[in-house]
Parts: structure tokens; C-alpha cells; sequence
């Protein structure tokens, strides 16, 4: 006979329950160990300490074109990390090839290049690259990349004008320098 | 029962009382098999109502089994009648399992379905461990000694797969399998150099509509709203004229903006039984369970290919040893609780999160960006901030880079249980 009733008492007696946190939210407690604290151009800011799936980051490039610049970016990780790649979005309005006037971040780790095996901290690093390598070829700002392909020095003026707080073109840009 | 329920259940009692040389290992052929199904004690819940879940609550009342449950938040839809056919026109708007369990009830007797109108999540664990098996329609349930069979379809392409505890991968394991849900054009392509009508609606949708706002300050997309469909493809459409490309009509717009995958019923059913087929054998044994994966796909020819996945030993769900108990007092310190995980598990750095009853709770990092804002916390009894015995507790060591959470359990003395 059928060992139905064994099954059944089986499932019943199995590990009393408890709540469990989600497998995207371990993967974020992990990850945050990783992250790379000696970086001193990168911080990270918790708004509400609880919620680590929600939180700032401030880049400030000690080289290049951005030096001197602070720009903040807001992270919304998912329940479906590490499959989904976190939401990165700019807060801070800035001139550059790879980032829109509305703060929309071209970076390919964080569309069709996310893979689970990546992490917050290769986000991150992504990121600081942007500001080390602007990349005209892949361009949500299209004039600011025109600018940074024909004529350098007048893209180096253009990003030094938006940090002190100015016009380049038409649009305003506040200041954000580094204190 | 009758001689008439006898004869329609002639196939069913075919495979349960002959043996064979296909059969299972230690398989036994048994009238009295047969009755044992036909009990309450056999209970098997489907998950999900819609074109796999209602193949597959038939196909499970037809073969015999008499408590079923069958859980789905949704409410039906004109689009469903195509093939999820326990459901009629003047059903539009009811439950889906609720209208479900009514039809097989009513076409099956003896058969009896306890329908569960709301989200899988609402459900506590022990809901689930009622069950003897759970056949889904949809994706992940957690690990547990349940035998879970789940199948998915998308067009002309499917699957069926076991999952058992410990013995086969379970859906985190094998997770990296199934394509994201994001639609993943780079923003670039979007933003500048278009080429197909779904980038043009994926422009409006993204980048247009934000900045727009058309029905209101930070109203989302309904993609269920036909006039939401109608402002993102007038405009993907003006795009698509500059560019020179294709524009889209209002199906294909809504089908971008809900991620939609056309459905085909031939596919639902062949899936559903190879599901439920999967489910008579877990539940009587009387031949041995799919080992472990099966696609199938009808697109050219009809193939259907059988892996047997591995488990991922470093899984994130199952790949956990379990918790080990931690003892305290409430009224001890969550400093004192630091203080044992340095001296006696190994730790230079510990960071600790918790769950408690359903949230997540931050309790320390040890991490330069978190650890003033939660340094309050160290002076805290166990008992202040909530924690109950029996609560998960989630470790890492900052001093350890790379390593995973390490679970504990909670064992307070004088406390109160979860």
C-alpha cells in the first residue's frame, strides 16, 4: 500500500516556519561587504537604514573632465536582483554624452549587458568610468557628444561651465562642485 | 462507488493496477491505489488560472483526484475566452479561481475545488504545506520537501519541470534559464538611432512619458488602459515617420507596453499534460518522475528535448545549510550578540539583518556608510528592537569580502516565539 499518509505527515512536521528574507535581499546584504571603501571618489548614503535596497550614491571624479564635480545617483534594487539589473538614475543635471538632461544613465551593465554574476559594486565602478571616459559613440546627449567628438577643449569648457553653475546652449545647469 | 464511475475511471486504475517494465522502483500494484487517490488525504493545489492553470485543473480532475485548490489573483478577462475555457462571457470580471473551481466542480462530481482569490505571497508557509504536491503554472515557490511540478509556456514554445528538495535544482538554482522580463534595448538605440516600430514605443514609454506626464503628475503606465496605449502610440508613431520605420498599430503597442507573448492553446494543453502526468506518478509512484527538465517547442516540427539540471551548490534559496540557533536572553544587547560572533563563530566585522514577521530590518552593518546611522542599535535590547525567537538572523562579516549571508536562528529564553 501507497505510503501516502507518510508523505503527507512528512510535509506537515518539515522546519517550523519562520519569515524568511528574500534571495535579492541576502544577495544586497552581500554585496554591500564588497564594496570597495578605499574608493575615496565614491560614496554611499543610506536614506533609511531599514530599506537597503533603496539608496544614493555621490561619484566625485579626481581625474578628467568631471574633476572637481560631486553627482549623486539614486539606486532602486528589485526583488528580482540578481536578475534584474538595479535602477540607476542621475539626480544631479549634468553635461555629458552618456547621461540625458533627465537623468537617464547610458550604461550597458545596467541594460543588456547586466549579467547576475555582477554586482553593486560593478555598477558602480561602471559609473566612475563614465565620468574617467566619456563615450561619444553611445549617446543620450547627442550635442554634448558631437561637441566631445569635433573639439575637445570646447567640451572641456562646456563641462567646467555646467559644474560652476551656467549656460551651455540654451539649458542652465546648477552648480555642483565638490565643497 | 457505482459500476458507471468504475468504467470512466477504467484508465487511470490501468496504470495502478498492472504492473510493467517501465514501472517505479519500488512500485506495487494495488486496487486499494486507487481509492487512495480518490481521498481527501490527496491534496494538490494548481497555481495559477489562467491558460496553463485551467488545462491543468482539468486535466487533474480527470484523472481522478478529488481535492484540488487552485490559487490566482486575477479577474477574468475578454481576452482569455480564446482558451482558458472554464470561463464564458458573462464570467468578465469574477475571479478566475473562483469561476474555475465552479465549472470543474459542476463538470466532475465528486471532484471538489477550493478556490483562493489573491497573491501567492498573502498566503503563509503553512498554507503550502498542506499539500501533498503543487503544480504551477507561474513562477518560484520556495524549496520544501513538497514535490512541485512546474510548467510554462510562451507561444509555441514550453516546459515541464520537477523540482524536489535536495534532490533536483530548484527554481533559483536554474533561474538564469529564463529570460529577463526587461525589454533591454540599450537607451542609446532608443534615444537616437531607432530601427524597429517596438523601439519607437519604448521611446515613449521610457523617456516620453515621464517627461510628458499626459494623464498626470507621476501616473504611471497602465498598459490595461486603452487611452495610456493610445497617447504612446500616437507618439511612437510620429517617431516612426521621422525615422522612415514601420508604425505600430494599437496591438502592437499594447503587446511592447505589457510585455505580452502571444498565447497559443495547443501549447497550454500539451504542457499541462506533461505536468499533471508528472503529478499522478509523484503522488502514487507507479513510474518514475521526469528527470528533471523538458522543453518543447512546436515552432518547426515538433521537438521535445529532456535535461537533467544540476543543482547550483552555491544557490542563494537551497544551497543554505540551515539556520544555527543562537541562545539569549531578551533583555541581552544586540552588542552582546556581536560580541559572541566574534568570539565564537569566526567573525571581525559583523553586519546583521533580520526578518521580522514579514519585514526587513537593518539591525547593524559594520560598513563606513551605515555604521553611524545604526550605531543606536548596539545599546538595544533584543527584545526593543523587535526581535522574537525564532527570527532569522542574517550575517556577513564586512572583513570577509565575498562572503554569503550565514543564517541564525533566534533562540530566546525567556521570549516570546515568532
Amino acid at each position: 500500500m501507497l505510503n501516502l499518509h507518510k508523505k503527507s505527515q512528512e510535509n506537515k512536521n518539515s522546519n517550523k516556519s519562520t519569515s524568511k528574507s528574500s534571495p535579492a535581499y541576502l544577495r544586497v546584504q552581500k554585496d554591500l561587504s564588497d564594496i570597495d571603501t578605499k574608493n575615496h571618489c565614491t560614496r554611499l548614503t543610506y536614506p533609511n537604514p531599514n530599506d537597503l535596497m533603496n539608496f544614493k550614491l555621490a561619484i566625485a571624479p579626481d581625474e578628467g573632465f568631471y574633476k572637481g564635480g560631486l553627482f549623486i545617483f539614486n539606486f532602486h534594487v528589485t526583488d528580482q536582483y540578481p536578475h534584474e539589473a538595479p535602477k540607476v538614475k542621475c539626480e544631479t543635471k549634468v553635461y555629458h554624452p552618456n547621461i540625458d538632461l533627465e537623468g537617464n544613465v547610458c550604461l550597458n551593465v545596467l541594460r543588456e549587458d547586466w549579467k547576475p554574476v555582477l554586482s553593486i559594486n560593478s555598477v558602480i565602478y561602471g559609473l566612475q568610468l563614465l565620468f574617467q571616459e566619456p563615450n561619444p559613440d553611445d549617446p543620450l546627449n547627442r550635442e554634448a557628444a558631437e561637441v566631445l567628438k569635433s573639439n575637445r577643449r570646447l567640451f572641456e569648457q562646456n563641462v567646467l561651465r555646467s559644474m560652476r553653475g551656467g549656460y551651455v546652449g540654451e539649458e542652465y545647469f546648477e552648480k555642483c562642485l565638490l565643497k | 462507488s457505482s459500476p458507471g464511475t468504475d468504467n470512466r475511471w477504467r484508465h487511470v486504475r490501468r496504470l495502478l493496477e498492472r504492473a510493467g517494465p517501465l514501472g517505479g522502483p519500488e512500485f506495487e500494484p494495488d486496487p486499494e491505489l486507487f481509492s487512495a487517490i480518490r481521498s481527501d488525504l490527496v491534496q494538490i493545489l494548481v497555481v495559477g488560472a489562467g491558460g496553463l492553470g485551467c488545462e491543468m485543473l482539468k486535466d487533474l480532475a480527470l484523472s481522478g483526484f478529488v481535492n484540488l485548490h487552485l490559487i490566482d489573483m486575477d479577474t477574468i478577462d475578454l481576452s482569455n475566452l480564446n482558451r482558458q475555457f472554464l470561463f464564458r462571457p458573462k464570467d468578465i470580471g469574477r475571479p478566475k479561481a473562483v469561476v474555475a473551481a465552479e465549472f470543474v466542480e459542476r463538470r466532475v462530481s465528486g471532484c471538489r475545488v477550493t478556490p483562493h482569490f489573491g497573491k501567492l505571497e498573502d498566503k503563509p508557509l503553512e498554507f503550502y504545506k498542506q499539500f501533498m504536491c503543487i503544480v504551477c503554472g507561474l513562477d518560484s515557490v520556495q524549496a520544501s520537501v513538497i514535490p512541485l511540478i512546474d510548467g510554462g509556456t510562451q507561444g509555441f514554445q514550453g516546459h515541464c519541470r520537477v523540482v524536489r528538495a535536495h534532490a533536483t535544482p530548484c527554481l533559483e538554482c536554474t533561474a538564469d534559464l529564463y529570460s529577463s522580463t526587461q525589454q533591454g534595448f540599450p537607451l542609446c538605440t532608443l534615444a537616437h538611432t531607432p530601427r524597429l516600430p517596438e523601439h519607437c514605443i519604448e521611446f515613449a514609454r521610457i523617456m516620453q512619458w515621464p517627461q510628458e506626464w499626459p494623464f498626470g503628475e507621476e501616473v504611471p503606465v497602465d498598459g490595461d488602459d486603452p487611452h495610456h496605449v493610445d497617447w504612446i502610440r500616437t507618439e511612437a508613431c510620429k517617431r516612426a515617420r521621422q525615422f522612415g520605420i514601420r508604425e505600430p498599430d494599437f496591438r502592437l503597442t499594447q503587446g511592447v507596453v505589457k510585455h505580452i507573448i502571444p498565447a497559443v492553446a495547443s501549447t497550454n494543453a500539451v504542457i499541462s499534460a506533461q505536468c499533471v502526468t508528472e503529478v499522478f506518478k509523484a503522488i502514487t509512484g507507479c513510474y518514475p518522475l521526469l528527470n528533471n527538465f523538458a522543453n518543447f517547442s512546436d515552432i518547426e516540427g515538433v521537438a521535445v528535448n529532456v535535461v537533467p539540471l544540476e543543482r547550483n551548490p552555491q544557490c542563494d534559496v537551497c544551497g543554505q545549510p540551515p539556520p544555527k540557533p543562537l541562545t539569549f536572553n531578551s533583555r541581552d544587547s544586540l552588542q552582546t550578540v556581536i560580541n559572541q560572533l566574534k568570539s565564537e563563530h569566526g567573525m571581525t566585522r559583523p553586519s546583521l539583518t533580520a526578518c521580522v514577521e514579514g519585514r526587513d530590518v537593518t539591525l547593524y552593518m559594520d560598513l563606513s556608510f551605515l555604521r553611524d546611522q545604526l550605531a543606536d542599535n548596539l545599546d538595544k535590547s533584543l527584545a526593543e528592537l523587535g526581535l522574537l525567537s525564532n527570527t532569522v538572523l542574517n550575517v556577513t562579516d564586512s572583513a570577509q569580502s565575498g562572503m554569503k549571508p550565514v543564517t541564525f536562528v533566534l533562540n530566546l529564553e525567556d521570549g516570546m516565539e515568532t
